[in-house]
């Protein structure tokens, strides 16, 4: 049995939590949008916009992107500090990342209400 | 100082020990791919599913282009493959880590055997998915 003693501000335990419920949200998603695609009509253009063009498919999508973005900044947080040493690199490479998950957002956003 | 106290540590494991001279158990590459498909889910394989969404939304020149053209392209076909593997295999690691977090399936045998069901499972999945591509 080992006895840690939690300090701090609990920082990882956030991210660790984060990162689960929103693997679990992106996993709903994932099944309810396959039902979706294997009960419905095939994919045309005009099934494809009426699809996004539900408020709950637009949100539901937009609290995907959301996730995946939170989700994403934990793990790949997590392989940067395994494998990158040197401080710069590392830093660079985080910020390089954030930019990226704010890019994927705005984009999404972009798409569902153009 | 016992033998143990006296060892380096943290130690930093070489990637070819890994790949080559260490023998890794199944749960272990579960991880590794884990992580691996993790990170090209979020780079290239993110952008690239935007960029497909953004033009088949955008008009009904870009939906057919993308559908009947685009992912017409064998090199585009593989990538595809690629991406459902990547995310098929991270989806189910990933239910099986949320399991592992609530204490299901921790003793080794149940551990062993439910990495195998995550590697075969997301071949299966691969193969359901991606022949659909063809």
């Amino acid at each position: 049995m080992v006895n840690r003693i939690v300090v701090g501000a609990h920082y990882g335990l956030v991210g660790w939590l984060a990162q689960r419920i929103t693997g679990a949200i992106m996993a709903v998603y994932t099944v309810i949008l396959i039902v979706v695609f294997v009960r419905g009509q095939p994919i045309t253009y005009g099934v494809w916009v009426e699809l996004f063009d539900h408020a709950w498919m637009r949100i539901g999508t937009l609290l995907f992107a959301a996730s995946l973005g939170w989700h994403a900044w934990v793990g790949v947080r997590d392989i940067i500090m395994d494998y990158v040493r040197a401080d710069g690199l590392r830093l660079a490479l985080q910020v390089l990342v954030l930019l990226l998950i704010a890019v994927y957002l705005g984009w999404t956003i972009e798409i569902l209400w153009r | 100082m016992s033998a143990a106290a006296k060892k380096p540590r943290p130690k930093y494991l070489s990637l070819t020990a890994l790949l080559f001279e260490i023998r890794q158990p199944i749960p272990a590459w579960v991880s590794i791919l884990h992580r691996i498909s993790g990170a090209l889910l979020f780079f290239p394989f993110a952008a690239w599913l935007l960029f497909m969404l953004d033009r088949s939304l955008a008009s009904e020149g870009g939906f057919d282009a993308i559908k009947g053209h685009y992912l017409q392209l064998p090199l585009v076909k593989l990538g595809m493959l690629a991406f459902i593997w990547a995310y098929a295999h991270h989806f189910c690691a990933g239910i099986r880590f949320l399991l592992l977090d609530l204490n299901k399936g921790i003793e080794l045998r149940q551990a062993r055997m439910s990495s195998v069901a995550v590697l075969l499972a997301s071949l299966a999945i691969t193969a359901i998915f991606g022949s659909r591509l063809w």
